[in-house]
């Protein structure tokens, strides 16, 4: 499979005074084909947002590779990043700071051309005009400012942005978070619209499990930097695989009121009010599973094929098909679930 | 409109900006004019020491020189003094500290370690001696100012750079391989251009009167030339007997100073003012809204006796043009116990309307029509005082972001502490043990360990558990939480829906929730309450909503939600945006969006309806929603 | 380590080398002088003999750096010389004046900061009107010059009202009460850009902190009007004050020589000035080194009152 993003084994850390660095993104790998969605889920916290900034250059790698149509991107030079940025583009998700208030909208979406060689100004209006009408805009609201526009509108300011370069990849990070539900309707509408016209791929980043599922081909579910599990979104989502993707599906509450009160009984709660320090030879999860027992504080555990083309990384999915947990095997359990 | 034009509309900008232009206008004509002055040692000694005549219009000094053409020479002194440390300040501060602010790292470390060396340093110390070395050097001397006080300036710059350095449009440009000196001059400069005026006329302010000190002790200009602090000098060495003397030299100092300061103050008035829509004089609005607020009429309390009976609420907020409403007609009610939810998009006035149950609308926002019953009161009429009688001790109120509902400053436990002692007069003691006892049932399992801890210290789901510790504390019978998990993340959400649900059956609490999640009100409500565009278009318990929505509105905003949407297929969509309050439309006002609209719907304004018992809509068009 | 001390190590700490690099400086700059002392006290007919003798005398025609290093030896052991025209050793006579200056500083320190902050809370709480002439007042106080309000001072208070001596300087072991006397026109006239200062940092701190969502959040919760203003508003506020009371100390302490060169106070400001006049670089020297001393106290304690303050600035 001709990849166009792979990211293997990348390690991003924060230096931290007086103390070993803060490992934000640990030994994190996935890939991304053309026309293909990878969603990135998970919870403050959890180096989704990191991963994006250290794809985009923002940010250095401490270890692992990234590359972009098979050629190492990590370290790029200044003159790089720019070639690369025709081919690789971002969407933020608060549409209110990613767009200079203090210049009118058709000016920000020419600034991106700039950097590819200026083309001509006929040339650039032109293109500017298209780009808003592809995401539905009016062309002539070019010389708009961006506070005449709604949130939603704003977003598809920004879509119109990362696109009128032509790029293949757009990493999108949290595109819909700040939208209202309708809204969040419309853009994740045009999202896929325009990946499937221009043969876009995108990197997904959301904490919202229901909106990556909804739009992503795989899915990979990170907790405080390590990858918990990952696999082709409806598989994970109908049939999650380890304990913390099984916890955030568990505390998403779905509209449905009757279902949603049989969920009450069956979730569990064991969560230390201070979780501490994870040790880089345990488990992140530990502290706060149900199911954890010693084996889990004292070794990392690896990704596992589930033979589903899900990985995971617990050391005791097998015996998951069944609900939990009364320390089968004699195991003893290190967090008590509260009666 | 340009910085510029919106600067020198405001009549005050305007004075400033034209004294100063005749300033300048005379610091370049007059020694032009009046050549012989700068080197004049003394006039005619006979008139000395006069008082404003028709010849000498400021009168004379002590030896017979004109005071006023001294005074009008003695400008350009001055005023260089003044722009040449302002030129030094501004070429070191700026560059440095967008330097520091923006590229961070070992610059940043340098620059700033540099600046506090420099910081403390005794300023007017080193100028003297730097002037003892080139003595009556104004050059030097406002030079050396300009040095020492850059440091000062280069903070306030690279304060302002950094949330600018943060905000996604510099990261995506960034991320475009756009230079950074492009990123510096078109994105950064522009932003922090107000900061750094504001500033520099604060600053020139200052060198003025470093520059007429220095001029006072006479170590900066060689006499006979006049300089505005030297006249000053001059006048102090006769002060009791020929007091006039100083008069116009430092009325001319003052003078000045007081432009520049307000031209400062002016530019960062003119600056705010761009990204925000302009605020009606809030005294007025305020008195306004207190008087008709008065005026109104009063109602009888409704029969049926609910916790909280809210009828026909209409709420405006008043605008220097016209008065603009954002909630309209709102009815609903809470009983005891329970739980009741108001949903709906941004801009839907919903909270802003328990903003007004509580009291605490915004200075210009005022209730214009219906009523609050709680408590046997009329809480739209209610006094301030009794209105806090009921805070905290009756209903208690829970907000959005956690982190910064708490004062930074004290500790969590002293904050719940505090609550308990103002509702419940506890001793200090008893309301630490209380505490304790509070943070338990927020289901933490090391209470003490928590109290002693800063808000910046505990996690958003932990301060939100505090939160609501400290709205409890004074037992209230109605909890308002306004979006309280919007800002945290889904597993720590679940946790406060169970508190709140748990608090419900411990202690017999009804809850009044504000959020735009479907799923917490499937998790939480027992009723729900259903807004666009300032009113209610759906009303009725929680199953029933989810059932068979009976507003276009709700059935299509359920049908959108990617929980319940089937895998991988286009989501429907509610196509056209919300009518923002100020241009609501006559009829139904989701009509323009509604795919069973009809003309008669946008005709008339529609009214509640209760096709079913306890289930009641807004709108005319029910039976094409009504499943079979 | 508690933060307090913490801070406090680090300020002292960077004092050390700053004061070598100030007194080195100061003996550096002195040294290009155009004039020496040797001219000032002998005068520009004597011969170039006599002038060696001088300098020959004083140590001056050593090379500079074996001077300053001299100069280090005896200042680490607390003597800083002499001065070359009185003779008088350096410590007594900045030891003499000290006080004076301190008085003056710390007076205006203190009226600033009562009244100052007391304007400040009173307008931000009152608004409209009263905040609007509070902003005047302010800017008022910015405006006039401190040199030129101590004279006018003097014009209506001692010259016209006689109600306080125009000049002068009484020690509070003569007489504690002319010692006030003599420092409330001077005081006055210091402190009038420090209430101006303050009260308008004051009501904008204020301001800002009362429309801040915790403050929202207590007031719906019914913690009282009091409480709020001041045990939350005010010790928020105090945060912003305080690094503005720091920076006013630092510019005060300018002030100081202007004000006791318009009152004829026997102060370090007029030392400062006569000293560098005449290149007497001992004084000089010990003079950078008092004033560098007070800036990086004035600094410390600022820096200590904010850790105390500002929690979140605290690393365990």
């Amino acid at each position: 499979m001709s990849e166009l993003l792979r990211v293997e084994r990348l390690r991003v850390e924060y230096p931290v005074r007086r103390r070993p660095p803060l490992r934000a993104v640990d030994d994190v790998s996935f890939a991304i084909g053309p026309r293909e969605t990878v969603g990135l889920v998970g919870e403050s916290g959890s180096g989704k947002t990191t991963i994006a900034s250290t794809v985009l250059g923002l940010v250095p790698a401490a270890a692992g590779a990234i590359t972009f149509d098979g050629h190492d991107i990590i370290g790029a030079s200044r003159d790089r990043r720019r070639r690369l940025s025709a081919d690789l583009q971002v969407v933020f998700q608060d549409p209110y700071s990613s767009l200079n208030p203090a210049r009118p909208i058709g000016k920000t979406l020419a600034e991106t051309l700039r950097p590819h060689g200026a083309p001509p100004k006929q040339e650039v209006a032109g293109r500017v005009a298209s780009i808003l009408e592809r995401v539905g805009l009016d062309p002539a609201a070019a010389n708009r400012y961006p506070n005449q526009f709604s949130g939603g509108q704003r977003q598809r300011i920004a879509i119109a942005r990362a696109l009128i370069v032509g790029p293949r990849l757009i990493i999108c990070d949290e595109p819909v978070s700040s939208l209202d539900l309708s809204v969040q309707a419309q853009v994740l509408n045009l999202l896929r619209r325009l990946q499937h016209e221009l043969g876009l791929s995108y990197l997904f980043i959301s904490h919202d499990l229901a909106v990556v599922r909804h739009i992503s081909t795989r899915v990979v579910v990170l907790y405080r930097g390590r990858v918990m599990e990952a696999g082709p979104a409806a598989v994970v989502y109908n049939h999650p695989a380890h304990p913390y993707t099984r916890a955030l599906l568990q505390s998403a509450p779905v509209p449905n009121p009757k279902l949603q009160r049989a969920r009450h009984t069956a979730r569990q709660r064991s969560n230390p009010d201070f979780p501490g320090a994870v040790k880089p030879e345990s488990c992140p999860f530990t502290p706060r599973c149900s199911w954890a027992v010693d084996l889990c504080r004292e070794r990392q555990p690896p990704l596992e094929n589930t033979g589903d083309d899900v990985l995971v990384a617990c050391h005791r999915w097998r015996e998951f098909a069944a609900p939990p947990p009364t320390g089968t095997n004699g195991t003893k359990l290190v967090n008590r679930p509260r009666p | 409109m340009s910085f510029l034009r919106r600067l020198l509309r405001r009549p005050l900008a305007l004075a400033c900006c034209a004294y100063l232009a005749i300033v300048t206008a005379v610091a370049i004509v007059a020694p032009i004019v009046m050549p012989s002055v700068n080197s004049q040692d003394a006039g005619d000694l006979f008139a000395a020491n006069q008082l404003p005549s028709w010849s000498h219009l400021l009168g004379t000094d002590t030896l017979g020189r004109d005071v006023l053409s001294r005074l009008l020479v003695g400008d350009r002194v001055t005023l260089i003094g003044v722009v040449e440390a302002l030129v030094v300040l501004l070429v070191l501060a700026v560059p440095l500290g967008l330097a520091a602010g923006y590229l961070g790292g070992w610059t940043d470390r340098v620059v700033t370690w540099l600046a506090d060396l420099t910081f403390s340093l005794p300023a007017v110390v080193i100028i003297i001696v730097v002037l003892s070395v080139f003595p009556a050097s104004m050059l030097a001397g406002m030079v050396t100012f300009g040095v020492i006080a850059a440091p000062g300036l280069m903070r306030i710059v690279r304060s302002a750079t950094l949330p600018i350095r943060e905000e996604l449009y510099v990261k995506a440009a960034e991320a475009s391989g756009l230079s950074r000196t492009y990123i510096l001059t078109r994105h950064i400069l522009p932003r922090i251009a107000g900061v750094v005026i504001v500033q520099a006329s604060l600053l020139a302010a200052v060198a003025l009167g470093v520059q007429t000190g220095l001029a006072f002790l006479k170590l900066l200009v060689a006499a006979p030339a006049p300089s505005w602090g030297g006249m000053v000098a001059d006048g102090t060495s006769v002060l009791l007997l020929h007091p006039w003397l100083i008069v116009p030299p430092g009325a001319a100092i003052a003078i000045t100073m007081l432009a520049l300061s307000l031209l400062g103050d002016t530019v960062r008035d003119a600056t705010v003012e761009n990204w925000s829509a302009p605020v009606a004089t809030r005294a007025a609005t305020k008195a306004r809204a207190k008087a008709e607020a008065q005026a109104r009429a009063e109602t009888a309390p409704p029969a049926e006796g609910r916790l909280l009976d809210v009828r026909q609420l209409s709420i405006s907020f008043l605008g220097r043009e016209r008065d603009v409403r954002v909630v309209e007609d709102v009815t609903f009610d809470v009983a005891a116990g329970e739980i009741v939810g108001i949903v709906g998009e941004s801009g839907c006035g919903k909270s802003v309307t328990t903003a007004a149950i509580v009291g605490l609308l915004p200075g210009s926002g005022r209730i214009d029509g219906g009523s609050i019953w709680f408590g046997g009161k009329d809480l739209s009429r209610a006094s301030e005082a009794d209105l806090r009688a009921l805070r905290g001790r009756k209903i208690g109120f829970v907000s959005q972001e956690p982190m910064v509902s708490l004062d930074p400053v004290y500790r969590v436990g002293a904050q719940i502490a505090e609550a308990l002692r103002q509702h419940r007069g506890l001793s200090r003691p008893a309301a630490r043990a209380r505490t304790l006892e509070l943070l338990r049932d927020m289901h933490f399992t090391d209470p003490g360990a928590v109290a002693v801890r800063y808000p910046h210290e505990i996690s958003g789901g932990m301060a939100q558990r505090v939160a609501i510790a400290r709205a409890l504390a004074g037992e209230p019978e109605l909890l308002i939480a306004d979006e309280p998990t919007t800002a945290l993340d889904v597993t720590v959400q679940a946790e406060i829906l169970e508190l709140l649900r748990e608090l419900r059956t411990t202690r017999q609490m009804a809850v009044l929730i504000v959020t735009h999640d479907w799923g917490v009100v499937a998790d939480l409500c027992d009723r729900v309450v259903v807004m666009y565009a300032g009113q209610i278009v759906e009303r009725s318990d929680t199953q029933s909503v989810f059932d068979t929505p009976l507003h276009p509105y709700t059935e299509a905003l359920l049908a959108s939600n990617p929980h319940l949407a089937p895998e991988a297929a286009t989501l429907p969509v509610i196509p056209g945006t919300v009518p923002p309050p100020g241009s609501w439309p006559a009829g139904c006002r989701f009509s323009a969006r509604c795919r069973y609209a009809v003309p008669a719907c946008s005709a008339h304004a529609v009214p509640i309806d209760a096709p079913y018992q306890a289930h009641e809509t807004r709108c005319i068009r029910v039976d094409q929603l009504i499943k079979p | 380590m508690n933060p307090v001390l913490r801070v406090m190590a680090r300020r002292c700490v960077m004092a050390v080398p700053l004061l070598f690099v100030v007194s080195a400086l100061t003996f550096l700059l002195v040294s290009l002088t155009p004039g020496n002392a040797a001219q000032e006290i002998l005068g520009t007919s004597a011969t170039p003999a006599e002038y060696a003798a001088f300098n020959r005398a004083l140590g001056l025609n050593l090379p500079l750096y074996e001077q300053y290093w001299d100069w280090l030896r005896h200042a680490l052991t607390g003597n800083l010389g002499q001065s070359i025209f009185t003779g008088q050793p350096v410590v007594q006579a900045i030891g003499q004046r000290l006080p004076v200056t301190l008085s003056l500083l710390v007076g205006a320190l203190a009226v600033s900061a009562v009244i100052g902050v007391g304007l400040g809370v009173f307008s931000a709480l009152r608004g409209g009107a009263g905040g609007r002439a509070a902003d005047v007042l302010a800017l008022i106080g910015f405006s006039l010059p401190a040199f030129w309000v101590g004279a006018e001072l003097i014009v209506i208070f001692a010259v016209w009202l006689n109600w306080f001596p125009a000049t002068g300087y009484v020690s509070v072991s003569d007489s504690p009460a002319g010692w006030l006397r003599s420092l409330i026109l001077p005081v006055a006239a210091l402190a009038l850009y420090g209430i101006a200062s303050l009260a308008k940092q004051t009501r904008e701190a204020m301001l800002d902190v009362l429309a801040s969502e915790h403050i929202r959040m207590a007031r719906v919760n019914g913690i009282s009007p009091v409480s709020i203003v001041f045990r939350h508003a005010l010790r928020n506020a105090s945060i912003r004050v305080v690094t503005v009371l720091g920076l006013l100390a630092v510019g005060l302490l300018g002030g100081t020589v202007l004000v006791e060169n318009v009152f004829a106070l026997p102060g370090l400001g007029s030392l400062m000035v006569t000293a560098a006049t005449q290149h007497d670089l001992p004084v000089v020297a010990g003079m950078v080194v008092y004033f560098t001393v007070i800036v990086v106290a004035i600094n410390l304690l600022v820096d200590v009152a904010y850790v105390w303050l500002n929690p979140r600035v605290r690393v365990r």
